[in-house]
């Protein structure tokens, strides 16, 4: 990842995890590469369109702060996601002076932090994308100390906004939508009842490939073998454990394990900023404009 | 056809056996509904990927269900040999399962031409399925936690290579040097679906 010109920004410290991050690598599932890309979607793309990128500028995500970068040019940037102290330029656009240097502290909600330059983070694409995918391997490295990171020429206005008025993500219980899954039937009624009920607590195992969930255990009625079959993002799938895993943005492209749900792909990004216990709701329901079937 | 709800943006489409799936997908692959942005065939399904800025998954269900298969067109002009080191851990295993001596196993894994049916588990992974024989061999009961690159390895009737280094359940019968992922090289995956496969032994 080092080698980058000029006008980029130097990784003082990467804190726990960061990554390079843009919309992922859709359409290669055929050769058992997954999509990848940003976690949460909706704040990788507010912070682009705060700087003025493309959708598909890479951006840096991190994960529980921890970030230091210097500037090597007078750089256009903002942070989205979880509101780190110290940014100075969160959901507000600013300037970083060239020698000046930008140091996220640890968000006290939230989990993953954006920041993007105008310009965008321009390392070379692995199969058409900046993206790191932790699963298969594929992508950049995690960012290091003494990481250079080339940053890209600029593309369209700056849409001169002073702040963009999100609300951060939450820190207390959150409740997403949950809809029908393909094996939903391979749990019991009750267990599906729990399913939509209980109080979920996200683990510390949970990482980019998904949020493994710990609550009353779920009760399968088949115990035979599923083949392996097609999932994405927001697949809620219960191995014979009961302890459901739900994926994110790293999701594998297939999963033996039958999948009794799917968070709404909207709420899936909110999904994504949930740390190590913290509860989850999934509130049952069917999709409008889609009968169950 | 049996449509299943998978959340806001897939549907879930399974068929009677990997024939059908391999002629439904061929079909979708060839002429893809507007909207879908991927198509994941596994062995008994197919899973259809839309982006919810494009379309509805019932316009997508709709296009899926007029969708005319397309019998045959999965075995593809290309054809790959793989040179085979069969010294894998699990040969013994195999044999005794199919009920013949460890030799036979590699004379018919050798012998045989194999598809690549689809992909899945890890980049550049093929499922391989036999123009001839069965190969209805279990997985490890449990996994291992670190199989080799380059593995040769056979479950539930598919027989794979290993792309690179991870856990694995799969019964091993040998290895190979050949890279079946490589970035440098355009298209990455080696045993992409519709590649014929021929295993060569070597020592």
């Amino acid at each position: 990842m080092s080698g980058g010109v000029g006008g980029g920004l130097t990784v003082v410290a990467p804190g726990p995890l960061t990554t390079v991050q843009d919309l992922g690598r859709p359409g290669l599932a055929g050769v058992g590469v997954g999509r990848s890309g940003a976690c949460d979607r909706a704040s990788a793309a507010l912070a682009n369109r705060l700087v003025g990128n493309e959708p598909g500028a890479a951006v840096l995500e991190a994960t529980l702060g921890g970030l230091v970068l210097r500037a090597e040019a007078d750089l256009l940037v903002v942070t989205t996601g979880a509101r780190c102290p110290g940014s100075g330029v969160h959901d507000a656009p600013g300037l970083l002076r060239a020698g000046g240097t930008l140091a996220l502290g640890t968000p006290p909600a939230g989990l993953r932090t954006y920041l993007a330059v105008r310009g965008g983070i321009a390392v070379e694409p692995v199969l058409g994308s900046r993206s790191t995918d932790l699963l298969a391997g594929l992508g950049p490295p995690a960012l290091r100390p003494g990481d250079v990171l080339p940053v890209g020429p600029p593309t369209g206005d700056v849409p001169g906004v002073d702040v963009a008025p999100v609300p951060d993500p939450p820190g207390g219980e959150v409740t997403v939508r949950l809809l029908p899954g393909p094996r939903a039937d391979w749990l019991t009624p009750a267990a599906l009842d729990v399913l939509g009920s209980a109080a979920w607590t996200v683990t510390a195992e949970s990482n980019r490939v998904g949020l493994r969930l710990d609550g009353p255990r779920l009760e399968r009625r088949e115990s035979g073998e599923l083949p392996s079959e097609g999932l994405v993002r927001g697949a809620l799938q219960v191995p014979p454990s009961g302890a459901p895993v739900l994926f994110l943005a790293d999701a594998p492209v297939t999963g033996g394990y039958p999948v009794a749900g799917y968070v709404a792909d909207d709420d899936v990004d909110r999904c994504a900023q949930l740390r190590p216990g913290q509860a989850l709701r999934l509130r049952t329901g069917t999709p409008a404009g889609r009968r169950a079937r | 056809m049996r449509v299943l709800p998978s959340g806001s943006t897939a549907l879930l489409v399974e068929l009677a056996d990997l024939d059908e799936v391999l002629d439904l997908y061929a079909a979708l692959e060839e002429d893809r509904p507007p909207g879908v942005v991927d198509l994941v065939p596994a062995a008994r399904t197919v899973l259809v990927v839309t982006d919810p800025a494009q379309t509805t998954l019932d316009a997508v269900e709709a296009a899926v269900r007029r969708t005319v298969p397309r019998p045959g067109r999965r075995v593809g002009a290309e054809q790959v040999e793989v040179p085979v080191v069969y010294d894998g851990e699990d040969l013994g295993d195999v044999a005794a399962h199919l009920g013949v001596d460890p030799a036979e196993v590699v004379r018919r894994h050798a012998g045989t031409e194999w598809t690549v049916a689809f992909s899945g588990f890890a980049p550049g992974f093929g499922y391989l399925t036999p123009a001839d024989g069965t190969w209805d061999v279990p997985r490890r009961p449990s996994p291992r936690t670190r199989v080799p690159a380059g593995s040769v390895a056979l479950a539930g009737g598919f027989t794979g290579v290993y792309p690179r280094e991870s856990p694995g359940g799969w019964q091993l019968v040998g290895r190979t040097d050949v890279a079946v992922f490589d970035l440098s090289r355009d298209p990455a995956a080696l045993l992409r679906p519709g590649v014929r496969v021929r295993f060569v032994a070597v020592s």
